[in-house]
């Protein structure tokens, strides 16, 4: 049985010394490849274009964030790998996971790939959970639902699942029910919940962002040690651009539905060139600045997504936009592996074109 | 701010303050606020030291940023402060007067001068009332202005907070997004005219754009009115964006307390080291990040806290004399203090 078979290797990882995958490295082909992605939804005759063709790939054992503000198409885009979108959700593009096709997968098929090839972690670990049930019967529940274990064997799978993620006193706490366990630990027991199909892509849609900076720090640590010990691919989903550059190999930034820089982590913020980006970076306060500083932020809402303007979404809020914005720029390589979408990037000392600083 | 002033003194006792040149706007001394906890049949099953022995000062036009975890008893502290709810013991001295005790009438007299700002604006505002309504009602409880008066007012309010008048003022918050509805909820609470606005987590659930438009308001109403702010947040970054002081609580008590930039660059208290390594770091200019360091164990429960200091189950340099003695609050330096036995000592 396969699931057997990777228990096996998992639990024997359980006491295995800390050592990077083979596959961390980067060498193997991707796992999931996204190419043109889009999601629409149709409601009361109003077109809301959610996702806007997205296309990336993500390779084994490495970690791609995604991060945008609230509309930006992130949460959509990851929900329809899931096949989490409701019905009134359009889909088009590409989206394939280890050669599976999943834009179009029949409701049966997608069985077999939703909490199973693909799992996704949460924000509210709280909602996530059934509270009215017990540790264990939800963690066997998720166990029997992809591999045919008896239930003992299943409770086995469950306590070495729970000390995967180091959650103290695994065998007392199956008996336990949600309400009785902190934040960080109903997190750490949802992760155990996405680790139990063994999936080859991981999900952490906000993940965190719930928790407080000391849970976070363990929680970022256990993600990333389970990803090592079992080359994971990882997309993890963030508003927090700190947080996105300390743990993830590749940041990829959505506005409106689109891709607007993409990048490796150190590559894209030791040289950010789309002012949005930029933007971001700027709002985000500091423990290093001087308090009551001021910054100059960029103003505006993001589009509405049923009514997108002709050419670059963020030219009404853009610092430095010209009248060549109103044609669309479409992401590209502007320079090595540093793709964004910009006709007037960032330049490398950190000013806009044309941009008008406003520092107090 | 004035640096004469002694702002923290653990040693005070519940000596009123003063009035004088000095006289802080806010003055808590020895506040406890507890929980009973009941099982079935309203039996007492323990209780919940939500806020123990905390005592501090603010003075005016001056910003307390208060950070600590989940349950250390920032909201019980804020909430025991305006007197939403009456604090077991201790004194909230406001203005000169204390809080504690006073009738409703008198309280809701107060509140003219001291206002909140919630978490989540969508729970704060009536989704019923239109925003001219919202922003109105103080002022028709506080102040004795004509319809045209408040309207006028109003109209100011919403222009300050950054929002048109005109397109605004007959919405409801629904038809608001998260930032426009926060603006609103701060504007109202500036509406009497209040010289300390508390803000729980005010920005917690905005968007990194939004959050920081909304602090430079906060920034820009400080210098205007001369507002001084008790600041509540978990993100220890945004509270060193807007704060002159800073308070770490921990299960209910204050570790450590100081002006901001000393806290932040040298911490004394082993837990605020810690937070502060907790937060991941990215240099903006240079793209270099330094990836956190967790802090082992989970927060003890404030139902039964340790024995001695409460943070020594999960503190790197506890030793036996942790669990038998509870460390009193000592001044490291002229309005720095700490209370830990073995103090960090600074770089």
């Amino acid at each position: 049985m396969r699931s057997g078979a990777r228990l096996a290797t998992m639990s024997g990882m359980l006491n295995a010394t800390r050592e990077p995958a083979a596959t961390s490295n980067g060498a193997a082909g991707p796992i999931l490849v996204v190419d043109d992605l889009r999601v629409t939804f149709s409601r009361h005759g109003r077109v809301v274009h959610a996702v806007n063709g997205l296309s990336y790939q993500v390779r084994p054992g490495r970690t791609l964030a995604i991060i945008g503000e609230s509309g930006s198409g992130k949460s959509v885009s990851v929900r329809a790998l899931m096949g989490l979108l409701p019905p009134s959700a359009h889909i088009e593009g590409s989206a394939r996971l280890d050669g599976t096709e999943l834009v179009g997968l029949d409701d049966k098929s997608w069985r077999a790939v939703r909490g199973c090839q693909i799992a996704m972690v949460f924000q509210d670990p709280a909602s996530s959970l059934n509270p009215t049930m017990s540790i264990g019967a939800q963690l066997i529940e998720a166990i029997r639902m992809h591999a045919p274990l008896k239930r003992r064997e299943a409770a086995q799978k469950a306590i070495d699942l729970l000390k995967l993620v180091r959650l103290p006193s695994p065998e007392k706490r199956l008996k336990q029910f949600p309400h009785q366990l902190s934040g960080g630990m109903r997190q750490r027991v949802v992760i155990a919940i996405a680790l139990s199909s063994d999936p080859k892509l991981l999900i952490a849609d906000e993940a965190t962002t719930a928790l407080d900076v000391t849970t976070q720090a363990q929680i970022m640590e256990l993600l990333v040690d389970i990803q090592e010990r079992l080359g994971m691919a990882v997309i993890m989903i963030s508003h927090d651009l700190s947080l996105a550059a300390c743990y993830a190999h590749e940041v990829l930034v959505m506005y409106a539905g689109k891709a607007v820089e993409h990048a490796e982590t150190r590559n894209l913020f030791s040289n950010v060139r789309m002012p949005y980006t930029k933007a971001l970076l700027d709002a985000i306060p500091q423990l290093s600045t001087p308090a009551h500083l001021q910054p100059a932020i960029v103003g505006g809402h993001p589009p509405d997504l049923s009514a997108l303007p002709e050419g670059c979404a963020f030219l009404p809020r853009c610092p430095s936009s010209t009248e060549q914005c109103r044609i669309e720029p479409h992401l590209a390589e502007h320079e090595p592996e540093h793709a964004y979408a910009c006709w007037h990037p960032v330049s490398r000392d950190g000013s806009c074109t044309g941009q008008k600083e406003e520092r107090p | 701010m004035t640096d004469q002033a002694v702002h923290v003194a653990p040693a005070e006792t519940a000596e009123p303050a003063r009035n004088g040149p000095h006289t802080p706007l806010l003055s808590v001394r020895n506040l406890v606020q507890e929980y009973v906890t009941r099982g079935p049949g309203g039996i007492k099953t323990g209780v919940v030291h939500a806020v123990s022995d905390v005592s501090f000062d603010l003075m005016p036009g001056e910003t307390l940023g208060i950070v600590g975890e989940t349950g250390s008893g920032k909201s019980t502290l804020a909430r025991a402060v305006i007197q939403v709810e009456t604090p077991k013991s201790g004194t909230v001295r406001f203005q000169g007067r204390d809080l504690v005790g006073m009738s409703k009438r008198e309280i809701t007299k107060v509140r003219a001068d001291m206002q909140m700002v919630y978490q989540d604006p969508f729970g704060s505002l009536n989704p019923r009332w239109r925003v001219a309504d919202v922003i109105a009602e103080p002022l028709l409880g506080h102040t004795s202005m004509t319809r045209e008066q408040r309207a006028e007012r109003v109209d100011e309010l919403l222009d300050l907070v950054g929002l048109r008048p005109e397109t605004y003022r007959h919405r409801r918050p629904l038809e608001l997004s998260g930032g426009q509805a926060q603006r609103v909820a701060i504007a109202r609470a500036v509406a009497p005219g209040p010289s300390l606005i508390i803000c729980d987590e005010a920005t917690s659930s905005l968007d990194v754009l939004i959050r920081a438009q909304v602090l430079n308001l906060f920034e820009k109403l400080r210098e205007e009115f001369n507002l001084a702010y008790m600041f509540i947040a978990h993100d220890l970054a945004t509270v060193k964006r807007v704060s002159d002081r800073v308070a770490v609580m921990h299960l209910g008590q204050l570790a450590e307390s100081g002006p901001v930039e000393q806290i932040y660059a040298a911490p004394r208290h082993p837990y605020t080291r810690a937070l502060l390594d907790s937060v991941p770091v990215l240099d903006t200019m240079t793209g270099v990040v330094k990836r956190p360091v967790a802090l082992p164990g989970e927060p003890p429960s404030p139902l039964n806290p340790p024995s001695g200091c409460r943070f020594r189950t999960r503190c790197p340099r506890a030793e036996d004399l942790c669990a038998q003695e509870e460390p009193v609050r000592t001044r490291v330096s002229d309005r720095h203090t700490v209370a830990c036995h073995f103090p960090l000592t600074p770089a």
